[in-house]
């Protein structure tokens, strides 16, 4: 690392005082050489555009494909997917059924949890256990999710089957119960980040009228940071519903039209693992599929964050 | 709320009020601390459940074997190797496309709606499901630039993933240098990529290889979007090696080499339903964790260690 106060430059200028045209020549370089640096850090920038695109491009070309074969109506209607059998239909609702299942399983494990965890990291724990516990808590976000999904298969599940006997090996309950805990401090998180940019005024208010910690928690503190616990929320739903490894290892892989979480079921995300373990052939409607299902991800996915970033955004600007 | 308000003038009913109000508190500092060390106590079993599980397989053999049909004499050779080759490409790409980027967000870019644009995008991306990586990369590089099943595609496939990670740590590193640094080198004629290159970037190595590694510990960790691509699970031999003694002594022939990874070897032996098959998959899905866990905790240090340094 180059030591910051020796700048190669500061020697060149002294040197320059020499000749007045070596100053300039040496001035006109550094000027053009900051051009096309300029130039190719803004191409590096483009790259995330450019990325978007290509996910867009792809996802709508091959899309189109696909609805050439299969009307709207039949892929929003049909209650059967099955795409890769003789008897083909190719209606996306249960494996969109099967994706808000799981996503619901895991916020009522993430919510819970993430918030209580919030309110405690941020209005109750000392200082010092906080900053300790806060990135041993990360840690759990940082799991693979391939390791979830093996937790969620062999672990979980035949604890829950010891509760419900009438468990089946695959159910959405254990992968939305492990894909929880994986939310959990990713909404603690941000819903922590959000409590405590509430002003310290507004609680010294609090406790200055007689109110408990809970009390200033629960009726100034939440209630003041509402839209960034409302941003955590949606955010941890967005990636619920992108979770891909626990569900194709714990839920089963076959689509399945209900809500109850004691079913196999597929989701979305499964769907397109389940495909692309076989051996599709480029360009047949059975690889279309897959791309059709990615589309409908992507947009149940944008839809959240963008909601979720206004809602960040307007936390921020209010105080 | 307003029983609460106006509680009765009744010394003796204030004073038990106020007592459940304080046992209400102390209740919730257990509750909280118990929601806390459950979800801890989840990484402890998980992890123990994993060495448990995989006791066996803990062998040289383990680590210097490739898949095999008997569950007893799988390893993770072409596992491990893959997964190392394919990082480094993640590594290459990703970090100096993320660095630059940042450092045209923070440093040059001016505030405008294109600039609004990028921004956008790149809080966006962080949203994009992995999965979806994965269909971007089958469509683009594996048909479209006909890099097939490869260790680049997959390098570059992460790379994607892992750039807003990369993105946004370096933006916050270079963001907490002091504005009086940067005034002070302008002040000396220095130019704006002469500010960056001799003062800003070396004052943000920390956050930078804070993201660097956090962004690798997730990309190594990722399943689905190799899954996409068409990663094959069962692979029997190791790419081309890198060096030879022979000239050129490089070679970049592995780049186009067919690969597995740690998931998905690991994923493949999950999916079995023979428990000698899982016992391999809890030792893989060990040593994976605990190579995430190393990276995540080196990245923490090196975040701790930079910030004591630094005193502005």
């Amino acid at each position: 690392m180059t030591a910051p106060s020796q700048s190669p430059r500061a020697g060149s200028g002294v040197t320059a005082f020499g000749g007045a045209p070596s100053l300039f020549a040496s001035l006109r370089y550094r000027k053009a050489r900051d051009r096309v640096v300029e130039a190719v850090l803004l191409a590096c920038g483009l790259v995330a555009v450019l990325v978007t695109l290509s996910i867009v491009a792809i996802l709508v070309s091959e899309s189109a494909v696909f609805f050439e074969h299969v009307s709207l109506r039949e892929f929003l209607t049909d209650p059967l997917w099955t795409p890769l059998f003789a008897d083909a239909h190719y209606g996306i609702m249960p494996l969109v059924a099967g994706t808000l299942t799981t996503t619901f399983v895991a916020l009522a494990v993430a919510i819970p949890f993430g918030t209580t965890i919030a309110i405690y990291l941020s209005e109750f724990a000392p200082h010092k256990l906080r900053e300790a516990l806060k990135p041993i808590l990360e840690l759990l976000g940082a799991v693979p999710t391939v390791v979830y999904g093996y937790f969620a298969l062999l672990v979980v599940t035949p604890l829950l089957q010891k509760l419900l006997p009438d468990l089946p090996g695959f159910n959405m309950l254990g992968a939305g119960i492990v894909m929880g805990l994986m939310i959990v401090p990713f909404v603690a998180s941000v819903s922590e980040d959000a409590m405590r940019s509430v002003p310290v005024y507004m609680r010294e208010g609090s406790y200055a009228m007689g109110a408990t910690r809970l009390q200033t928690a629960l009726r100034v503190v939440v209630p003041g940071a509402f839209s960034g616990i409302a941003a955590a929320y949606i955010l941890g739903i967005s990636r619920a519903v992108g979770e891909t490894m626990v569900v194709a290892i714990a839920a089963g892989m076959q689509p399945n039209l209900t809500f109850d979480p004691t079913q196999p079921a597929a989701t979305i995300t499964a769907y397109i693992v389940q495909v692309s373990l076989g051996d599709l052939p480029h360009g047949s409607i059975g690889y279309q599929t897959i791309f059709a299902a990615g589309l409908v991800l992507m947009i149940i996915t944008l839809l959240f964050n963008v909601a979720g970033f206004f809602l960040t955004r307007k936390f921020r600007e209010a105080y | 709320m307003s029983k609460d308000a106006l509680p009765k003038s009744d010394p003796e009913t204030v004073r038990k009020d106020v007592a459940s109000r304080k046992l209400r508190d102390q209740l919730f500092v257990f509750v909280g601390l118990l929601a806390l060390f459950a979800c801890l106590t989840a990484l402890l079993v998980l992890f123990a459940k994993l060495v448990m599980d995989g006791s066996e397989r803990f062998t040289w053999e383990f680590l210097t074997s490739f898949p095999s049909r008997r569950a007893a004499h799988a390893g993770i050779l072409s596992a491990w190797v893959g997964s190392s080759l394919v990082m480094l490409v993640t590594a290459f790409t990703a970090v100096p496309v993320g660095v630059m980027a940042a450092i045209y967000l923070e440093e040059y870019a001016p505030k405008n709606w294109f600039t609004g644009i990028i921004e956008i995008n790149v809080t966006n991306l962080a949203g994009v499901p992995s999965i979806v990586y994965g269909l971007l990369a089958l469509g683009l590089f594996v048909y479209k630039l006909d890099l097939g099943q490869s260790i680049v595609t997959a390098g570059m496939t992460l790379a994607l993933l892992i750039l807003p990670v990369v993105i946004v740590s370096t933006r916050e590193a270079i963001r907490s240098v002091p504005r009086a640094i940067r005034e002070a080198a302008y002040g000396l004629g220095a130019t704006r990529w002469e500010v960056t290159k001799d003062h800003v970037l070396p004052y943000s190595t920390g956050g930078i290889l804070t993201g660097m590694i956090l962004g690798l510990s997730r990309a190594i960790g990722e399943t689905a979007p190799l899954i996409t691509i068409g990663a094959l699970a069962f692979i029997a031999f190791l790419p081309t090696p890198p060096l030879s003694s022979v000239a050129p002594f490089v070679s970049f022939t592995w780049l186009t080499d067919p690969f597995t990874v740690m998931p998905i070897q690991m994923f493949n032996w999950t999916s079995r339903p023979d428990p000698a098959f899982q016992a391999n998959a809890a030792a893989a899905g060990a040593i994976l964790l605990a190579m995430t866990l190393l990276m995540n905790a080196f990245a923490i240090y090196i975040r701790f260690r930079f910030r004591k340094k630094i005193n502005w």
